[in-house]
């Protein structure tokens, strides 16, 4: 990093010799400090991880170690006796519910603006409109399924609902990954095609998806993390319930997140059962983000990066 | 399998940039043409409204007529998808499918235009492969990736590709520009082997190559920077490159300009 | 091509004799058909069309939601303090609410801003390969964490960490003549506080500033680093010629993005800061951060049970979610054009 003594002041003592020391001290000093404040920045933004994650397992581990907790809902008069498995069904049945109302929406929005409307102007009004959603605070998405849903059509709170609500957090992640995804494909995969005689549906989906599906993939699975921790939209779209169901169409339903919420409401919150349900809710979102890495790693390697 | 190409009067423009005019010139069946001409003068743009490929770009047009065997490629109710399917083409940077084996590269244009039948898609693969020089290269691996293999066997994939589906004209942009001088010669034999079955017009930036592999040669030039490109003339190879009747396409062969 | 060429010719061909003579695949290829492409981009446009349509959508039924109880509202929504919807007519406003998520976001903002940039510069400039990227991963994994869980571990486990309060303390005697850092009586430690709630936003919007960061400082341009190195730069000096300059933009708009995710956060707030009663939010206004309160989020999870039933308690929690949107939208709206300016440069 050190050149020659012209930039250094110490050169002035020694004329005609090469100074290839450290720079001077208030310098080396400062890039010290600079280097200190980088690495204390980065210890102190993974202390908090490492700590949550900790307070998680020491606290809820004991719920998970025990059978109860994967084999029964919160039906039993004893609490020791008390499981998640309703809600570990119901969190993930909402995000299938979720999923599958999403996925579809986004990819066909992404395929329009990238290879329908690109550089055009109804492009940058849809555009505007995604990135506005993009915004949306997740308590917001709920008030306006709940107006529309229940103050509006008459209907009622349900797991259904809470999907909606959680389809609108959803779509616009999945969406600007999935777009992004597809600006990477190279336009010379369609020309070659095109040029083949092959039409632009077909090029699109058996030339263009298959290039970055783990791409796409990726992007899906981030966004059906970000919805399965989302609890805004659950508290007020959904009851809490105890007992074990399926039915997306009854108002209590229950999941991991509402069991911590409904926790507080009942005014016991540092319980086993509810650190129980943070751990199984950490392990259940990690587990996709770390899938997700893992997909996209092999992605980047096959498009050369 | 082969046709001759006519073009009348073709206008080329991007958006309200006039990029070529008033192209006129005849492709023989059974030939190979070589577009040849100094950078931004129009050969690659001419190539592609040859089988509508330039219409991929926004806001490309042409006006006047381009007749594969007299039918017009412009004509009322034609559907660019069927064009490209008689005229071919291959590209400047060898583009194989990343996601598809080399097999499934050969037969995409089948596979995805609707013929089924594996035993007929393993004969066009083989077929193909062999017309394209490649066969015994590749023949132990052809459900590897497409990407495994090196430029000049990507490109000559490319080329089986194209001449799968059994076009009337394949067209050539710049195929070797990205490749190395033994990879160079054996796609200039095969073009050499190519125009037994097909029409063939190859644009190129290397003149040897011009001379080597085509029979007729069409010089394109700018009158000026920002004006049209146009095409100065097209003759007989051996013409061209030794008693050019145009001033210009002397100095360009001559190596004065370009 | 008025008749596309597909009749079935004999292959005859002299390059490879071996070739089976019977019709060719290419002659079993279907015709081209327009129908596939007119359905598919028909689908594809209508849906995005409807995206566009939904934001309009929902601006439009949460004014719709939000009226009656506009209109039956006795105070000024923008400058009442207090929350009172119990019986016609209502009483409520918004400003103390403003307040708290504004005072409770800016300084989440200031602490993870430059951690976040140390973390980014870290990750960028300092750390190997092998370590940068593990490094990276963890952050974003941070981000992966679930808000109630930051909430649930923020009350419970932050909100007892004797060395917050030590800070508390600190900031007190220190900063205490500033309103902001002013003791507030009963709240003798960070337990509910708009300090602690701070505290744990910033961990939770570190992720983005770092990520949008990271981005940016990844593209400086290859020549200006090395133009600094040539000149004998130390590593500090590298950073803050050329590295810092070209991703100033980056830095900003992720960090405006980190303040419309602060603004908008529900469930990590709600279960962290403490509700101050109504008789005291009708006393003198108390900005001390060393106090609890509702943002506009926490007081629409925390109100909305009650409220399920009694539209017009609903319309005044509609109203509050719809100047939220407002806000965030303007915010974002303004991260966006401070990145794409970035990026014209």
């Amino acid at each position: 990093m050190t050149s020659t003594s012209t930039t250094s002041p110490a050169a002035d003592a020694v004329e005609h010799e090469l100074d290839l020391t450290r720079p001077s001290g208030s310098r080396t000093a400062r890039n010290g400090c600079a280097s200190a404040f980088m690495v204390f920045a980065t210890l102190l933004a993974v202390i908090p991880l490492v700590w949550v994650l900790w307070s998680a397992i020491s606290k809820g581990i004991g719920s998970l170690l025990s059978a109860s907790w994967w084999t029964s809902a919160m039906d039993s008069a004893d609490q020791a006796k008390w499981g998640a498995l309703h809600a570990i069904v119901g969190t993930i049945e909402i995000g299938v519910i979720t999923s599958v109302i999403s996925i579809p929406i986004a990819l066909l929005t992404a395929i329009y603006l990238v290879e329908y409307a690109r550089g055009k102007k109804i492009a940058r009004v849809i555009s505007f409109a995604v990135d506005v959603l993009t915004g949306v605070p997740s308590i917001v998405a709920a008030l306006f399924i709940f107006a529309l849903v229940v103050t509006t059509l008459g209907g009622h709170q349900s797991a259904w609902a809470a999907s909606l609500a959680l389809v609108i957090l959803m779509v616009p992640t999945v969406l600007r990954s999935t777009e992004e995804m597809l600006k990477l494909v190279p336009d010379s995969l369609r020309e070659a095609s095109f040029a083949l005689g092959i039409p632009k549906w077909k090029t699109i989906v058996s030339v263009v998806l298959p290039t970055s599906i783990s791409g796409i993939i990726t992007g899906i699975v981030l966004g059906l993390a970000r919805v399965m921790g989302e609890t805004a939209p659950l508290i007020v779209l959904l009851q809490f319930n105890q007992y074990f169901t399926v039915n997306p169409n009854t108002p209590t339903f229950a999941t991991l997140p509402t069991i911590i919420s409904n926790a507080y409401t009942q005014g016991s919150a540092d319980t086993p059962t509810v650190w129980g349900a943070a751990l199984t809710l950490i392990i259940l979102v990690m587990g996709l983000n770390i899938i997700a890495k893992a997909i996209s790693r092999r992605y980047l390697r096959r498009m050369g990066k | 399998m082969a046709k001759r190409i006519e073009v009348k009067d073709l206008n080329i423009y991007y958006g309200g940039f006039h990029a070529v005019e008033s192209v006129e010139l005849t492709v023989e069946p059974r030939t190979v043409t070589a577009f040849i001409g100094p950078s931004g003068c129009g050969k690659s743009t001419v190539l592609r409204t040859l089988n509508r490929m330039h219409e991929v770009i926004p806001g490309a047009y042409c006006t006047g007529q381009v007749l594969l065997d007299g039918a017009d490629l412009y004509g009322k109710g034609v559907d660019p998808v069927a064009v490209r399917r008689n005229v071919g083409m291959v590209f400047q940077r060898a583009n194989p499918f990343p996601a598809m084996s080399i097999r499934d590269n050969v037969v995409a244009g089948l596979r995805l235009n609707g013929v089924k039948n594996h035993k007929a898609l393993d004969e066009v693969a083989e077929k193909a492969l062999r017309g394209a020089n490649l066969w015994d290269e590749v023949k132990d691996r052809l459900d590897r990736s497409g990407a495994s293999l090196s430029g000049g066997q990507q490109q000559r994939l490319c080329i089986a590709r194209a001449t799968a589906v059994e076009p009337e004209v394949l067209l050539m942009d710049e195929p070797c520009s990205a490749l190395d001088p033994i990879s160079t010669l054996a796609i200039e034999d095969l073009i050499n082997e190519l125009k037994e079955k097909f029409t063939v017009v190859i644009v190129t930036h290397n003149m040897q190559q011009a001379a080597r592999v085509s029979d007729r040669t069409a010089f394109f030039n700018l009158k000026a920077q920002g004006e049209p490109g146009r095409l100065v003339e097209i003759n007989a190879t051996d013409k061209i490159f030794s008693n050019p009747t145009e001033k210009a396409t002397e100095d360009y062969i001559s190596g004065r300009f370009g | 091509m008025a008749e596309p060429n597909h009749v079935a010719e004999p292959v005859s061909d002299p390059a490879t004799p071996d070739a089976p003579r019977r019709p060719s695949a290419a002659a079993q290829m279907k015709p081209p058909s327009r129908t596939g492409d007119r359905v598919f981009l028909g689908f594809s446009s209508t849906v995005s069309v409807l995206m566009a349509v939904l934001v309009l959508v929902i601006f439009v039924f949460l004014v719709k939601a939000a009226i009656p109880a506009l209109t039956d509202n006795d105070s000024n929504f923008f400058t009442t303090r207090t929350w009172s919807t119990d019986s016609s007519p209502l009483n409520f406003g918004i400003a103390a609410l403003v307040w708290t998520t504004a005072i409770s976001a800016i300084i989440a903002l200031l602490i993870a801003v430059p951690l976040a940039i140390g973390v980014a510069l870290f990750i960028t400039q300092m750390a190997p390969k092998r370590l940068a990227g593990p490094v990276a991963f963890v952050v974003d994994l941070l981000a992966a964490v679930p808000s109630i869980i930051f909430g649930l571990w923020g009350s419970i486990v932050l909100g007892h960490f004797g060395f917050l309060n030590g800070v508390r303390s600190v900031l007190i005697a220190v900063l205490g003549w500033i309103p902001i850092f002013k003791e507030t009586p009963s709240w003798s430690d960070v337990g509910g506080t708009i300090f602690l709630a701070s505290i744990v936003l910033a961990i939770m919007i570190l992720p983005i500033i770092t990520a949008t960061s990271r981005d940016v400082m990844e593209q400086t341009p290859r020549d200006q680093v090395e133009a600094s190195l040539a000149l004998g730069a130390t590593r500090w000096e590298v950073i803050r010629m050329a590295v810092l300059p070209h991703s100033r933009s980056g830095i900003i708009s992720g960090s405006m993005l980190g303040l419309g995710r602060a603004l908008g956060e529900t469930l990590a707030v709600t279960l962290i800061l403490q509700q101050v009663s109504q008789m005291q939010l009708k006393r003198l206004f108390n900005p001390s951060i060393f106090t609890g309160g509702d943002t506009f989020a926490s007081k629409i999870a925390r109100d909305f049970p009650e409220a399920l039933n009694d539209p017009k308690s609903l319309g005044a929690l509609v109203a509050s979610g719809l100047s939220l949107f407002v806000i965030t939208f303007f915010v974002n709206a303004a991260a966006r054009t401070i990145a794409e300016r970035g990026v014209k440069r």
